[in-house]
């Protein structure tokens, strides 16, 4: 057990951190603001990030990355010292952090110099085309018809959960192209540009009162067959090496540890009844409660870093990140509401609301978040499949053999 | 940055673990519940020789020079195999107070018998975590008198160590005045008993040390934490292994989801718990400024992992799991009693909350 950097990464930390200090005051709005995507300050700051090798950092040289090794211990430096600094990390989304590993390791030569340098650069942004009104949990039941005319993909069906469709010029999506092959081995992993007739994106607004979201229809939307990364029939394969990262990036640690940080100054600041809310002992109960949680969440994280380090699988301690840390940020949302008493309920348009209603709003997005990529319920099933041996369901791999039997 | 176990952690995990599975299955285990005084003695005598009773206590004095979280690490394959040992009272609490609390004549003269395992020793703190008022012992020009409760490993111990505010005073068993009588629990794989105390004069007494005290009791905290995750670890290992065997309605209980999503929580819940105490047992070693606080939240934390991952592991048991025949039994109850030694959760948090200056 040892916690401290070591000379070379306290070097590129302390290193980072002047970087920080002179240079944040240029960065746009905070990464993941939807509004601020491809904006053209976003681009200038990308730049110099990429120069300095803070952003796009393992993507090699010449699809316009800093072309370093992967190295997980830099990774958790730069997400810490740019959380700490509040400052934007550049371009973000599920271009870079899906599409991009994606590309690199199944993409041909030519999709990665034409797709991989602007979405580097953030002039290209991508949506995922996978969910399905009918495919949520059972992603592979997916029904988008790919057919495949001439040297043509013509598509036909809809999406769903897609987010930042509005803005994206690219999609990356799961059809089916092989109607006759078992369930899992008909579809295809295919860019669509979003510009091509026949696409149709409808902001679909959730309980939070704004589309974080969008559905998107297909009505004879026409692909070249070469913008199929992978082999025909491959895509399940090919999406499943990256629904990994998403689940990682879902229930982080430095997540929770901000919404205990913003919890705890709530409970200090609020006043009911002549006395602070941290003052009340049942809320404080509930505070140090989750604070222990939030606590042992960062231990983990930082466990699960050093197993990478050290080139260990981490078995079933890998899997349980994302159940658990949604739940607790879903937590620390409705402690804050509740420590506010009355005023907990308040929501954008009243003057009233504690910090424009975030605490209302998060209470009910991280509950999208235990929903979406990857429910609890499946979080739990491979949890118990994959981490401790136990076997699928008889009628689920039943049904499965014979959907797939008939196609 | 690394935060795992050593090769050496890992080796003394294993070692630990072999020789209960070979020295104290569970059904020995039961045998020696049910007879004697509940404890192993020739299992505890060949533990010490494996370094394990001495881990804490100076290689100068016989020991193996540990650090707490070697110790969390035995604590949690104690756990695991609910040994019916003295080691969170006589081989932690009682050692690191002879260790940083006592002095020299005391220390050369009681270290290398605990790490020899020839001795062990009781602590009487439970005044120092919460006073009752049906206890309580005080000192006058005639001695120490009144009630100590709760004194953990106090069965057949050749001293004691009685907490009294911010002094400790060492006590021998056998000293004029002084009354053992066994306060049974939940959980007989580890005895506490209660002292009857009057006019006793101990041995020595280290005054105003209470800073000192406090930190001996943070790292039993940490270790009570450690064998609650070894409990968990071994209640999940039998639930899955129960519900892999078990058939209703013509196959393996294991394969319906209401089953596997107990076991999965029970995992969810474990892993990073078991991450806190490693941290916890880290910060005590080398993190003073986190100490205190991350030992009370981690011994917290794992009280309501341990509540939980008991009632879930007794729940995919069924029926079989509330007869005393199901070995589960013996880590519910173990689990029930480290609950409640130190400090239970809510006082915990509690007091975490004043470590931080909130309310």
């Amino acid at each position: 057990m040892d916690l401290s950097d070591g000379p070379e990464y306290a070097t590129f930390r302390a290193e980072l951190r002047a970087f920080l200090e002179a240079h944040g005051e240029e960065a746009p709005g905070r990464r993941g603001e939807i509004a601020s995507v491809g904006s053209g300050a976003l681009r200038a700051w990308q730049e110099k990030l990429i120069a300095h090798g803070y952003a796009a950092r393992t993507i090699p040289k010449e699809y316009g990355g800093a072309g370093a090794e992967p190295d997980p211990l830099i990774a958790t430096i730069l997400s810490e010292e740019f959380g700490r600094a509040h400052v934007s990390r550049g371009v973000g989304g599920q271009g870079l952090d899906m599409l991009v590993p994606t590309l690199l390791e199944h993409g041909t030569e030519a999709q990665k110099r034409r797709y991989i340098p602007p979405t580097v650069r953030g002039e290209m942004i991508w949506c995922q085309g996978y969910s399905e009104p009918g495919a949520g949990s059972d992603l592979a039941a997916l029904q988008t018809q790919g057919r495949v005319e001439g040297d043509e993909i013509v598509i036909n069906g809809q999406k769903i959960w897609t987010s930042t469709a509005q803005y994206a010029q690219m999609m990356f999506a799961l059809v089916r192209t092989e109607p006759d092959a078992p369930k899992h081995e008909g579809i295809s992993y295919v860019l669509v540009p979003m510009e091509t007739p026949g696409i149709d994106v409808r902001p679909l607004k959730t309980m939070t009162g704004h589309a974080e979201f969008n559905e998107v229809f297909f009505d004879d939307v026409r692909v070249p067959l070469a913008n199929i990364v992978g082999r025909r029939g491959e895509g399940w394969k090919i999406a499943n090496t990256t629904l990994r990262h998403e689940r990682n990036m879902l229930g982080s640690a430095a997540t929770s540890e901000s919404l205990y940080e913003g919890a705890l100054e709530v409970m200090r600041e609020e006043r009911v009844d002549d006395g602070r809310a941290i003052d009340d002992p049942v809320l404080r109960d509930r505070l140090m409660r989750l604070g222990a949680e939030t606590l042992a969440m960062k231990c983990h994280a930082m466990r699960l870093l050093t197993a990478r380090l050290r080139g260990e699988t981490s078995g079933v301690a890998g899997l349980v990140s994302k159940l658990n840390g949604c739940q607790l940020n879903h937590d620390l949302a409705g402690l804050a509401i509740d420590a506010m008493g009355e005023a907990g309920a308040l929501y954008r348009g009243s003057d009233r609301a504690r910090d424009g209603g975030r605490w209302q709003f998060q209470y009910m997005f991280q509950l999208g978040l235990i929903i979406g990529g990857g429910t609890a319920q499946i979080q739990k099933n491979i949890i118990a499949e994959r981490g401790l041996g136990m076997p699928r369901e008889p009628k689920a791999v039943k049904a499965a053999a014979e959907s797939a039997g008939k196609g | 940055m690394d935060f795992g176990l050593s090769e050496d952690q890992e080796l003394l995990d294993q070692t630990v673990r072999r020789f209960l599975e070979e020295r104290l299955p569970i059904a020995r285990v039961r045998e020696v519940v049910e007879s004697g005084d509940g404890i192993d003695r020739g299992a505890w005598q060949a533990l010490a020789e494996l370094g394990v009773a001495g881990a804490l206590v100076p290689e100068t004095f016989g020991g193996a020079g540990l650090a707490l979280l070697d110790a969390a690490v035995v604590a949690t394959a104690l756990g695991h195999g609910a040994a019916p040992l003295p080691f969170v009272g006589s081989a932690v609490l009682a050692t690191l107070l002879l260790r940083d609390v006592a002095d020299g004549e005391l220390q050369t003269r009681w270290l290398p018998a605990l790490a020899g395992g020839g001795a062990r020793m009781g602590v009487a703190a439970a005044e120092r975590v919460e006073a009752r008022q049906d206890a309580g012992v005080v000192e006058d020009a005639d001695g120490l008198s009144g009630t100590a409760l709760f004194v953990l490993d106090g069965q057949g111990a050749d001293a004691y160590w009685v907490l009294c505010g911010d002094d400790a005073h060492f006590v021998r068993a056998g000293a004029p005045g002084l009354g053992v009588k066994p306060l049974p629990t939940i959980d007989r794989t580890r005895w506490l008993v209660e002292l009857d105390l009057r006019d006793v004069v101990p041995d020595a007494s280290f005054r105003g040390v209470g800073a000192a005290i406090d930190r001996v009791l943070d790292a039993g905290r940490v270790v009570l934490a450690a064998d609650i995750l070894g409990s968990c670890d071994r209640a999940l290992s039998l639930s899955v292994d129960y519900a892999l065997a078990r058939k209703q309605f013509g196959r393996p209980i294991a394969t319906f989801q209401a089953v596997k999503h107990m076991c999965a929580e029970m995992a969810a819940a474990i892993e990073p718990a078991r991450s806190l105490v490693w941290y916890a047992a880290h910060a005590w070693d080398a993190l003073p400024a986190e100490a205190a606080l991350t030992a009370t939240l981690c011994k917290a934390h794992l009280s309501e992992v341990g509540h939980d991952v008991m009632r879930t592991a007794t729940q995919v048991h069924g029926g079989i799991g509330f007869t005393d025949a199901c070995d589960l039994q013996f880590w519910f109850k173990r689990e029930g009693l480290s609950r409640q030694l130190l400090g239970g959760p809510g006082r915990l948090r509690a007091h975490a909350a004043a470590l931080q200056g909130l309310g």
